[in-house]
């Protein structure tokens, strides 16, 4: 815990160093606002602009959190299945992996066309990102379980279900979990295509509003926000692995 | 609880691995299976347990035919195959676990007698190689079965270890006395350790030799100096290496 601190805080460091490098550029070539702002003015219109902009925020944070729950859970129900029927599995992997090269830019639209500008075609999308790593992960991890487990359990007379709940699923938390955090990384990037493509609020939609008038300072504002979003998720699904996996990180501490 | 097995035939496409094999474990006995490795010894333990079924014969469990029945014996592997994200409570109960709810006071018990009390709440990658043989044992123990089948358990640790190993399970075992079927390819610890003594053949394997040991109970480690138990050993030994003589 204590070298996680300290690597975030380099972090930190290295990142504050760059933006200090940038605001150095800008006012040294005296480039217009409107082109590119230096750190400072997009802080400055982070405080200005906050109220108006908190409102945005909130429904994305609302939507990516609903979208990456929903996700993970699909996602999390369909490798169970796949990995308890092997027949449907050897039907449907391949079909799920062409379900990843569909562009969402593509879909997202269709989407709209056919469900309208509510939560669902929004949801929809969120979780066709989310799903795909956390079905992969938690796919690699059940059959990657130790075969001495495996064949523990077996001589000791468990039954299929058993060895599924008592062994494969657990041997697979580390797994799963890595599978969450890119898909909590990507939950906020669909939110925000989903946004981009009609909403009424949101990170995405304030996003459009500022390029379209050339306010170039709210857009940064709208990716620092959507950065800060996406550590603050991977931390809440870091800091729910440390609850969750048990006695496999001795070497880390 | 005994164990008859009759002419117990099996191979692997063409290849015979286990040959007219025929041995029991009586009630309350402890017998040991000894063979050079690659003799088969581990395909007899999967049929016993049934995760193969044989080409021939018959596996008896107090009378009762149990070819290719699972979950009738307690099993202790060569490697402890803890689970790791399980306390050591928790691993010891999970044999019974599969058969029903555990008797948790039992577990601390034995867990006591074997000095491990302290390390309930442990995970098994912060116990040494011998601890973890014994939360091993423990958890065999604790099944509801009755014939405790071991594998090759000591193999894997050091000489120390495993003699002090050795004795800690004499100690516990002289407690209950469930019968135990354990496989090993250490003549010194068939003997220390057993009632009686199969030696198996090269493969394709069938019972060699049947040795009734005669040393009385409780042993401890002086009995490995006295004379008796070196020309048991020579015996043994002459034997095996008839086996091993035919080799190529």
């Amino acid at each position: 815990m204590h070298n996680i601190r300290i690597r975030g805080g380099r972090s930190l460091c290295f990142l504050l160093l760059l933006c200090l490098l940038w605001e150095l550029l800008i006012r040294l070539t005296e480039t217009p606002k409107w082109l590119l702002p230096a750190p400072s003015d997009v802080l400055k219109e982070a405080t200005i602009d906050f109220s108006v902009f908190y409102e945005h925020l909130l429904s994305t944070i609302n939507l990516s959190i609903i979208g990456l729950v929903l996700g993970c859970s699909v996602g999390l129900l369909i490798s169970i299945i796949l990995h308890r029927l092997p027949k449907v599995n050897e039907v449907l992997y391949p079909l799920l992996i062409l379900s990843q090269n569909i562009p969402t830019i593509v879909l997202a639209p269709l989407l709209i066309i056919w469900f309208g500008f509510g939560l669902l075609p929004k949801l929809i999308i969120i979780s066709l990102v989310c799903f795909f790593p956390i079905v992969v992960a938690s796919m690699d991890g059940f059959r990657q379980t130790a075969p001495e487990l495996k064949h523990y359990m077996r001589m000791a007379g468990a039954t299929t279900k058993q060895i599924f709940w008592k062994l494969e699923f657990p041997h697979a938390l580390p797994a799963i979990f890595s599978g969450l955090k890119i898909a909590a990384t990507y939950s906020v990037m669909g939110a925000v295509i989903s946004e981009w493509l009609g909403a009424k609020k949101g990170i995405g939609v304030y996003m459009t509003l500022a390029q379209s008038s050339f306010r170039i300072d709210r857009v940064f504002v709208a990716i620092g926000f959507i950065m800060l979003l996406s550590v603050c998720l991977f931390g809440i699904i870091r800091l729910l692995e440390r609850l969750v996996v048990k006695g496999r990180n001795e070497g880390m501490k | 609880m005994s164990l008859t097995i009759n002419n117990l035939t099996k191979s692997f496409g063409q290849l015979p691995v286990l040959e007219d094999m025929n041995l029991q474990v009586k009630d309350h006995e402890f017998v040991a299976i000894l063979g050079p490795s690659g003799s088969g010894k581990s395909t007899l333990l999967q049929l016993i347990g049934g995760l193969l079924t044989p080409d021939n014969g018959t596996i008896q469990m107090n009378e009762e035919k149990i070819n290719g029945q699972k979950g009738l014996i307690s099993y202790m592997p060569q490697n402890p195959s803890l689970f790791p994200w399980r306390t050591v409570l928790d691993n010891v109960v999970l044999a019974a676990e599969l058969k029903g709810n555990p008797d948790y006071e039992e577990a601390k018990l034995l867990l006591k007698k074997a000095g491990l009390e302290e390390f309930q709440t442990s995970y098994p990658s912060e116990l040494s190689g011998g601890m973890k043989q014994r939360v091993a044992f423990i958890r065999a123990l604790l099944g509801k079965q009755t014939l405790l089948c071991l594998d090759e358990p000591f193999s894997a640790l050091d000489e120390f270890t495993r003699i002090k190993m050795q004795k800690w399970l004499l100690s516990i075992w002289e407690e209950n006395r469930k019968s135990i079927l354990f496989i090993t390819h250490s003549i010194e610890e068939a003997l220390f350790l057993a009632d009686r003594i199969y030696v198996l053949s090269k493969r394709p394997a069938y019972v060699k030799v049947e040795i009734t040991i005669p040393f009385s109970r409780p042993r401890d480690e002086s009995l490995i100096a006295k004379h008796e138990f070196f020309q048991l050993k020579q015996e043994i030994l002459q034997y095996m290496k008839e086996e091993l003589n035919g080799d190529d």
